[in-house]
């Protein structure tokens, strides 16, 4: 049972990294003023540009380089609309969305001619599990040995670097000088403008964050959790990890637990597959598809009520006339 | 303090001309990147759409469903709501077109299944817009995300369904069995052979008549009837809207009902139209394109049918592009939709401040 | 210092698109003295400040600050040569605290904690030199608007600001706290700061400045030495024409009671007492003003009264209906009992901007069955009738297919108050009913809601304005933190007693008046 339970919450994590990374991603960008829908679009077009070039170059830390700079390149895209142009939030997240799930077929077909997929990733492609020191050594501790073996170690980097940045983001959130004026653009921009800061160069970095973030749960998907790309791979996970940012309140470490919520109850559904529950008789394997869309529901209109998020978010900031 | 006017035409036709211009000019590229010729793959997208009779057919047929769609999210739109959930309304839509026809196909005549089957998809479409709806009123929930995890539960559901209730007996393919003839709706080279004018057949049929109809309707509502006065002050100013006693909770909810219904009425032309069977997967991305069609489309009914007509066109000359040059995928007018929703959207300033300063100046 | 000027401005100008916001302006502000800046809305002012603060960049002209030509760019270029600035709408962040909004952009390094240390005594420093108590740790948001308006002044002098403009500095303060501004400001000149300040308040100039520019149209029209003129020549120079600044009016006639409101209450969403037990009358043939600084409860009372919001205890008699929390009828309801209301925001609740007049002109009437035929809206009926109405209270231009939002804000105000006007009501509800209108439209107004109250009407009149209070009222209630704490009879009434009982300090000031 004990056991169980520990390769549960090992699922968890594994099944929570994505989202982690893309509800952070959203954080930057949320608390900065901007709504950033696209965050499903930056995962795929990342995950996509990461097993690509993971294939073509053999290693998936350039795959990582390249998924970074596609989501980068699309969060810019979106700062553009936004920022510069004043363009609706949710229309250019849609747009960024609609143009990266045909993009990615369409470039795919041309490159690897396998009807969109990038071709199955092997060794040094993927991202691979790392062994913690000792955790050979200490498996067989009762209880100590099993939580730091199993659950603990033989994680991929990109798992352990997803949960080092919640602490991170803390930090910079809350006790940096770049903390305090992205938190004041999201409330006022025009207190920040006013204080002699850039408002405009402060959101594109906001964005950049974002992208960055998105771009390696994107690298993550293809190249570590999955071995390659598939199409619309991300399968709603950006959506997700927005709702998780709205029942966090746009603050890390609830944020982080909303993800893990989600992830828990993902690994938690995987394991009923086939199994008959009493009464009900035996799951079928549409429910645990839906649980985690039904899950996202259900946070956003039960436990929350009315999220408030940062005052000015999603409204263009145009300088008032005289 | 005068300000100089910008001739209606500029906003109207001109704006969104260079907006396209722009998207197609991109896709151009795209396909460069690809290393194919754009003009021989343009010139194919207007021969497979406009060339032969059968193929214009097929390009209205296209854009039957996308006045529906499109249709629906501007009804929203105007209301200040984001209806993304076009797919899973289309889908939950088609499936309530479909039961009406299995349910009653051998008992009705045809002209009593097809008021049927337009409550049916209206019904069934509305439903699903129904709870984001709900709850976007009630609880303040996005209701941007609460419809596209709608859509992705729709999918879901429709497996289910198909594979555990509806398929055919016997049959290992994901489909119900045929319906009775009663519950087939004409085709148009069908209605109009009595009439003395033939047509390639093709599956143009009967709902793209409804389509217009619902046009003009719509039309109606929003701009001519005080339900639309309310609707329309509450996309623009819900404080107003409040102020003038208008109840923005209720509107919200049938405003979506309404962009339900519109999106199942996808349902009679794939459904009841084409397929004359339930079958998984109709909506082909038709709930997105309606996004994009009536962005393109000003959210004006117009508008929306001569933006439907061209993402048609994309549709079938699509097709037949994927044909004829098998490197670029269908997915390519998926690419098309998005630059569209992106210049004609979210970049829409860029253009307009630009041109609307060359007229003011000079008129100045 | 070779120039006695702290800022001199050289032929500024300025365009908007179509629109010449400042014409070849001309302005000298004396080094260490207060000087005002009037004129009406629209005149081009908060245009002319915040091209000195950097917020906009003049088309062409020069700028000297202390002597030195100077560019300025952004407000980083004016915060560096020394010009601070209070703007009308406060820039904090309302959930940050007193200390956070101030450091920002001024953090003194990377990451804050050095900064803050640095910052507490730098502040100290500067509430004990210009006397400005205030608790730098307290969130913004909890603080009332006289010491929010202090940390505004406070982040200002903290970067070393050397000359301070304040934009509408009044608008939102009691007279007894304007006259406490004024004193920090005398206390910040004698310290060498230099004051500009930006108002359409000619009691505040008269009462606070050394030397006051006009503008009238984008353009400067006058300077002069405060103490060598007065209200009328003031007037005269903003308007262009001369101006009457009092109206004429016979005494009222009240009849019955037509609304009875008893014991109104009413909670936020965040479950805050914004109306603690309300009661008042409105009779037929009176105008009831309703005196207080904004945000004591008097939009809410509105609020609730118009049936924008639900009651959440109390009871309100009107026209043989009794409303109450159980009973509740929201605004289209109270319009069918013959009641109007002229909301004290027209851009945001009046009207909608983005239709064409005659559309926002039937707003609230919409279902009428003078719109309306049995299924569609009757267009033309709306046309005939807006037509009409814009000819009879002289809306310019009388287009009724223009944009809302392309009417001067005096125009956009006789739409609102000819479309509710009109409907006959019983009672009509005002908020502000001048914000943001010129001197010269403002006579008119005054003068059709006098005509109103002669015809019989119950009038309740809001507004932050105290001489159109004292002007237009039969009597006045005031309002402070959502309950009424004085009423009076209008001829009884002075601006400082009414004051006094706005900052609830009557008491206290008789009482220092005994101990004196």
């Amino acid at each position: 049972m004990f056991e169980a339970i520990i390769l549960i919450l090992d699922a968890t994590l594994r099944v929570s990294t994505p989202l982690v990374l893309a509800a952070l991603a959203g954080l930057y960008a949320e608390r900065s003023g901007i709504v950033d829908i696209g965050l499903e679009g930056k995962l795929l077009g990342s995950a996509f540009a990461a097993a690509a070039a993971a294939s073509v170059f053999g290693s998936a830390w350039i795959g990582l380089v390249f998924g970074i700079m596609a989501s980068v390149g699309l969060a810019l895209i979106h700062g553009f609309a936004c920022i510069t142009h004043r363009g609706d939030h949710i229309v250019s997240g849609v747009a960024i969305n609609t143009i990266v799930a045909g993009l990615t077929v369409t470039l795919g077909l041309d490159w690897f001619a396998q009807g969109g997929q990038t071709p199955a990733l092997i060794g040094d492609q993927r991202f691979v599990p790392l062994t913690l020191p000792f955790a050979d050594a200490l498996a067989d501790v009762p209880v100590i040995g099993l939580i730091y073996s199993e659950l603990l170690s033989g994680h991929n980097i990109l798992v352990y670097l997803a949960f080092a940045l919640v602490p991170a983001s803390v930090w910079l959130v809350y006790k940096t000088r770049f903390g305090l004026r992205l938190r004041a653009v999201g409330e006022n921009p025009h207190a920040v403008d006013t204080a002699g800061i850039n408002v405009a160069f402060l959101r594109y970095r906001a964005m950049i964050i974002c992208g960055i973030l998105c771009g390696i749960a994107g690298v993550y998907l293809s190249t570590a959790h999955n071995a390659g790309f598939l199409k619309d791979m991300s399968a709603g996970k950006g959506y997700i990890a927005l709702a998780a940012l709205i029942f966090g309140k746009w603050r890390p470490i609830p944020v982080m637990f909303a993800c893990l919520l989600f992830g828990f109850l993902d690994a938690v559904a995987v394991r009923l597959q086939g199994v008959s529950l009493p009464g009900i008789g035996e799951v079928p394997v549409q429910a645990i598809e839906v649980l985690p869309y039904v899950l996202t529901i259900l946070l956003l209109a039960g436990f929350i009520g009315k999220a408030v998020g940062p005052k000015a978010i999603g409204r263009p900031y145009v300088k008032e006339r005289g | 303090m005068s300000q100089a006017k910008v001739p209606v035409w500029v906003n109207v036709a001109l704006i969104p001309f260079i907006n396209i211009m722009l998207a197609f000019l991109v896709s151009a590229l795209i396909i460069l990147s690809i290393g194919e010729n754009p003009i021989e793959a343009a010139s194919y997208l207007i021969y497979g759409a406009f060339g032969y009779e059968e193929g214009i057919g097929y390009t209205l047929y296209y854009t039957t469903n996308l006045i529906f769609t499109g249709l629906a999210v501007s009804i929203a739109f105007k209301a200040g709501i984001f209806n993304i959930g076009g797919e899973g309304q289309a889908y939950i839509g088609g499936l309530g077109v479909g039961l009406t026809c299995l349910a009653f196909d051998s008992t009705m005549p045809l002209y009593i299944m097809i008021p049927l089957c337009i409550i049916g998809g209206a019904v069934f479409g509305a439903a699903w817009a129904y709870i984001p709806a709900y709850l976007n009123a009630k609880r303040g929930s996005h209701v941007v995300i609460t419809t596209i995890m709608f859509n992705f539960i729709a999918s879901s559901l429709m497996v289910y369904l198909m594979v555990n209730w509806l398929k055919k007996e016997g049959s290992m393919s994901l489909r119900s069995r045929e319906f009775e003839e009663s519950a087939w709706l004409p085709y148009m080279h069908e209605i109009l052979a009595p009439l003395g004018i033939t047509i390639e057949s093709s599956p143009l049929n009967g709902s793209f008549i409804w389509a217009l109809i619902c046009c003009v309707l719509i039309w109606i509502l929003i701009w001519h009837t005080r339900w639309g006065y309310q609707l329309r002050t509450l996309g623009m100013s819900a404080t107003a809207a409040v102020y003038a006693g208008i109840e923005n909770g209720k509107v919200t909810i049938w405003v979506m009902l309404i962009s339900g219904a519109l999106a199942g009425f996808v349902g009679l032309n794939e459904i009841m139209g084409v397929n004359h069977s339930l079958l998984l997967n109709f909506t082909a991305g038709y709930g997105f394109a309606g996004i994009a069609v009536s962005l393109m489309g000003r959210n004006h009914p117009i508008g929306i049918v001569l933006a439907a007509i061209l993402f048609g066109a994309l549709y079938q000359g699509g097709s037949e592009l994927a044909f004829e040059i098998p490197t670029i995928t269908p997915e390519i007018v998926v690419v098309i939709q998005g630059l569209v929703i992106l210049f004609s959207g979210a970049l829409e300033h860029m253009c307009k401040d630009r041109v609307e300063s060359l007229f003011i100046r000079k008129a100045a | 210092m070779t120039t006695p000027y702290a800022i001199e401005l050289r032929n500024i100008s300025k365009r908007f698109g179509a629109v010449q916001a400042n014409k070849d302006i001309c302005l000298k502000v004396t080094a260490g003295s207060i000087h005002g800046v009037i004129g009406e809305n629209g005149a081009g002012k908060s245009t002319l400040m915040s091209i000195i603060y950097g917020f906009y960049e003049a088309d062409s002209g020069d700028i000297e600050v202390g002597g030195e030509g100077v560019r300025i760019r952004t407000s980083e270029d004016a915060i560096r040569y020394g010009i601070g600035m209070v703007h009308q709408h406060f820039m904090l962040v309302e959930n940050f605290t007193v200390l956070e909004n101030i450091i920002l952009g001024a953090e003194g390094g990377a990451l804050l904690k050095g900064g803050i240390e640095n910052a507490r005594a730098e502040l100290h420093r500067l509430e004990q030199e210009y006397s400005l108590d205030v608790d730098i740790d307290a969130v913004v948001e909890d603080l009332p608007v006289g010491l929010q308006q202090r940390v505004e002044i406070l982040k200002a002098l903290y970067r070393g600001a050397k000359v301070l403009i304040l934009d509408e500095p009044t608008g939102v303060l009691t007279p007894q706290e304007a006259d406490h501004l004024f004193r920090i400001l005398k206390s910040l000149k004698e310290q060498g700061v230099t004051v500009i300040i930006i108002t359409h308040k000619l009691r505040e100039i008269l009462a606070s400045t050394d030397n006051v520019s006009v503008m009238r149209q984008g353009q400067m029209v006058a300077d002069r030495v405060t103490a060598q003129t007065n209200k009328e020549e003031l007037a005269e120079l903003m308007v262009g024409k001369k101006v009457r600044l009092t109206v004429d009016k016979n005494e009222a006639k009240p009849t019955d009671v037509v609304l009875a409101a008893k014991d109104l209450s009413w909670f936020d969403e965040q479950g805050i007492e914004r109306l603690k037990k309300v009661s008042l009358d409105l009779k037929a043939g009176e105008i009831v003003g309703v005196a207080g600084v904004s945000g004591n409860g008097q939009s809410e009372l509105l609020s609730v009264l118009s049936g924008i919001s639900p009651l959440s205890s109390g009871e309100i008699q009107f026209n043989g209906e009794t409303i109450n929390a159980k009973n509740s009828k929201n605004a289209q309801q109270m319009r069918d009992l013959k009641m109007a209301h002229v909301p004290e925001d027209r851009h945001k609740m009046g009207l909608v901007t983005g239709f064409e007049a005659y559309e926002s002109a039937i707003l609230g009437y919409h279902n009428s069955n003078a719109y309306n035929g049995k299924l569609l809206l009757d267009r033309q009926a709306m046309l005939d009738e807006c037509n009409e109405r814009m000819q009879k209270w002289d809306v310019r231009p009388p287009n009724p297919h223009l944009k809302t939002a392309n009417f001067s804000g005096g125009n956009q105000q006789k739409i609102v108050i000819a479309r509710e006007v009109e409907q006959n009501p019983d009672v009509l509800l005002i908020g502000q009913p001048t914000r943001g209108v010129d001197i010269g439209a403002i006579e008119n107004i005054h003068e059709e809601i006098i005509k109103l109250r002669d015809a019989g009407k119950a009038i309740l009149l809001v507004s932050v304005e105290l001489d159109e209070i004292m002007a237009l009222s039969d009597r006045i209630i005031v309002m402070l933190d959502g309950a009424i704490v004085g009423e009076l009879n209008a001829k009884d009434a002075d601006e400082r007693t009414l004051g006094l009982m706005m900052a609830n300090a009557l008491n206290d000031e008789v009482k220092e008046g005994n101990q004196a």
